[in-house]
């Protein structure tokens, strides 16, 4: 006889635990001021988007929530470079450049 | 029997239906290929092929509709794109914006010493995400679409290597369309944890086939909820305004041009595939949610369009005020989600959004030339006494800017009509009001800029140094843009009753 407490992870678990990684993202892109970690939250965010895919596929029984997740992936990955690149020309006008030194624009 | 169970049989994809799109990526292919394989090619080659492009694809958009007319709408590529009316007057639309904007570009770019295939292939593919967008069947065909026209248009707007300005933009743009891009995407996910579906039929039969009472309307609300965050950043609804003026002032002026009309037309394209074809079920609480975005739109953008100093700024505000009047129409539109008569709703979304497009590429067009070749004299100051110094400029300007403020005769009072009038037959009397009022606050900023330019004198500062750098505009390319941008915002003013016509029968969705 075991008796098991540990109770057995539902996809309900992994909802939650995405909808916590999608608010820490959110937060992320909102108080930061890397550009570099900006750009890490918002990957946060898709990640957590991916992770809740994955938990309604696993609850529906149903494989198209699990392909959208290849999809995601590969924008996410179009992303990064798009967003790198930026970065980059930028860093490389003005070196240590944060959010709040791009200032130019304001009305 | 097993070899016949193993056999894929893919969807069937329907390659006449998409022959638009796929002219648009082709000729995006061509121009990146072509272009790094051969020397740079002579004066206008670049912006004269992708007009042509665009053109050839508006073309088949056109045979389409009378196609769709005779046959009726249908799905495609396993129910996930639509091909129906609505789609192809959004493609008809995207295209016109993408050949105007090309030509535009052709002398600012080689002002700028940025001439090259890129920019062109990167409007291209820009228009292809944008057609997907407005003929989404399914919410990740919809996202892939959102994302390919943001990717291009992150880059665009970041392209100008030798302005600060236009970088800071670009990064703005791209940290908050990804922001905006997620949410828009977990709303996805959880529209599919409610309803099994991805698909918007397929949604509509779930709801269809499901009693209220069994629907998961938490899930289905929050979902809702962050679609419209996602589709009010795209269109820049308030209060999810403010990356726009910062985007549309940094950004070189013919992307400027390019986000306000063709990112924008697609943007209301999909929230007419999300809202109105896919969720008219929960109409009555996205309803208000829209009601207050368009209300907000438009009085913040027409009041703080007023205090602007920097022309490209002032358009950016005023194109936020322009995104609630379509709102309206979406409102009124909302009333009648999912029956049988859709009103006039959607037919006034399409007309303000073609008409909007043209107006918006002139204004911008103009600002484009009267800059000085660093892109940096919109200043409202330096356009004081403009009337003296390009007078077919200024009056093409004059006829935007009026048109803008919705003048009897131009294009701009044809769209505003519309929405109001399909707003007051939906009974929608507070929102039409309040329309009204926000048109008189911004024809009050618009006129402005049309007293100073043809009444102020040149500021012999700013005004002879503006003369200076921007010199004659020396091709034809950008003036004939500009030219048939006016034409064809005074001919719908005057004759506007066929572009009424067809879309009217834009309410046909294609559906399983």
């Amino acid at each position: 006889m075991t008796a098991v407490s540990l109770a057995v992870p539902t996809s309900t678990y992994y909802l939650v635990l995405a909808a916590v990684l999608f608010g820490i993202g959110a937060v992320g892109v909102l108080v930061r001021r890397n550009p570099l970690v900006l750009f890490m939250c918002v990957e946060l965010m898709l990640n957590a988007v991916n992770l809740t895919f994955v938990a309604f596929a696993d609850r529906l029984g149903d494989i198209n929530g699990q392909t959208a997740v290849f999809f995601v992936l590969v924008v996410a990955a179009a992303e990064v470079v798009v967003g790198l690149g930026i970065v980059v020309s930028i860093i490389r006008r003005r070196p240590g450049a944060t959010a709040d030194d791009l200032n130019e624009l304001k009305g | 029997m097993i070899a016949q169970a193993g056999e894929f049989v893919g969807p069937d994809v329907g390659w006449w239906a998409l022959s638009p799109l796929l002219v648009l990526v082709g000729g995006a292919l061509f121009l990146l290929v072509a272009g790094a394989v051969t020397p740079p090619w002579p004066k206008s080659a670049y912006a004269v092929t992708t007009t042509l492009i665009a053109a050839g694809a508006a073309v088949l958009a056109v045979i389409q509709w009378q196609q769709i007319r005779d046959d009726g709408p249908s799905l495609l590529v396993g129910d996930a794109i639509a091909y129906d009316q609505t789609s192809v007057f959004f493609t008809v639309t995207i295209c016109a914006s993408v050949g105007l904007v090309a030509l535009l570009s052709d002398d600012f770019l080689r002002r700028h010493a940025l001439d090259g295939p890129e920019f062109y292939a990167l409007y291209l593919v820009a228009a292809t995400g944008g057609i997907v967008m407005a003929s989404a069947n399914d919410l990740i065909v919809l996202f892939l679409g959102v994302e390919t026209l943001s990717l291009a248009l992150y880059v665009l707007a970041a392209a100008d290597r030798r302005r600060t300005k236009s970088q800071e933009s670009g990064l703005k743009y791209f940290v908050l369309g990804g922001f905006s891009s997620a949410c828009l995407l977990y709303g996805i996910a959880l529209v599919y944890g409610a309803t099994g579906s991805t698909n918007i039929s397929g949604m509509v039969e779930y709801l269809q086939a499901t009693v209220p009472l069994d629907r998961q309307d938490a899930l289905m609300l929050a979902g809702i909820a962050l679609l419209m965050v996602g589709l009010g950043f795209k269109v820049a609804a308030a209060p999810f305004h403010v990356w726009t003026p910062d985007v549309y002032q940094g950004a070189p002026s013919p992307v400027s041009a390019f986000m306000a009309s063709a990112g924008k037309v697609a943007a209301f394209g999909a929230i007419v595939r999300v809202l109105v074809v896919g969720l008219p079920f929960y109409r009555d609480d996205w309803r208000p949610v829209v009601w207050v975005l368009a209300v907000a739109s438009m009085v913040i953008g027409s009041v703080l369009a007023v205090v602007q100093h920097d022309i490209k700024r002032l358009l950016a505000y005023s194109s936020i005020s322009h995104a609630g009047f379509v709102l309206v129409g979406i409102e009124a539109a909302a009333h009648q989600a999912g029956g049988a008569e859709l009103g006039r709703g959607i037919p006034s979304v399409g007309v303000y959004l073609l008409a909007y497009s043209v107006m918006v590429i002139g204004s911008f067009g103009v600002v484009a030339i009267a800059s000085r070749s660093d892109d940096e004299a919109t200043t409202l100051d330096s356009f004081r006494g403009f009337a003296s110094r390009r007078p077919a400029l200024a009056v093409a300007f004059t006829v935007f800017l009026l048109a803008q403020a919705g003048v009897p005769f131009t294009s701009g009072f044809i769209a505003k009509f519309g929405v109001i009038q399909a707003a007051v037959e939906e009974r929608s009397y507070a929102i039409a009001v309040i329309a009204m009022v926000a048109s008189v606050i911004a024809a009050f900023l618009y006129l402005r800029i049309i007293v100073s330019m043809w009444m102020g004198d040149a500021d012999a500062d700013v005004g002879d140094v503006a003369l200076a750098g921007a010199g004659r505009s020396r091709t034809w390319s950008g003036s004939m843009a500009i030219g048939l941008a006016a034409l064809f915002t005074i001919a719908i003013g005057v004759v506007p009753g066929w572009l009424l016509e067809a879309a009217d029968s834009i309410t046909g969705y294609a559906s399983r």
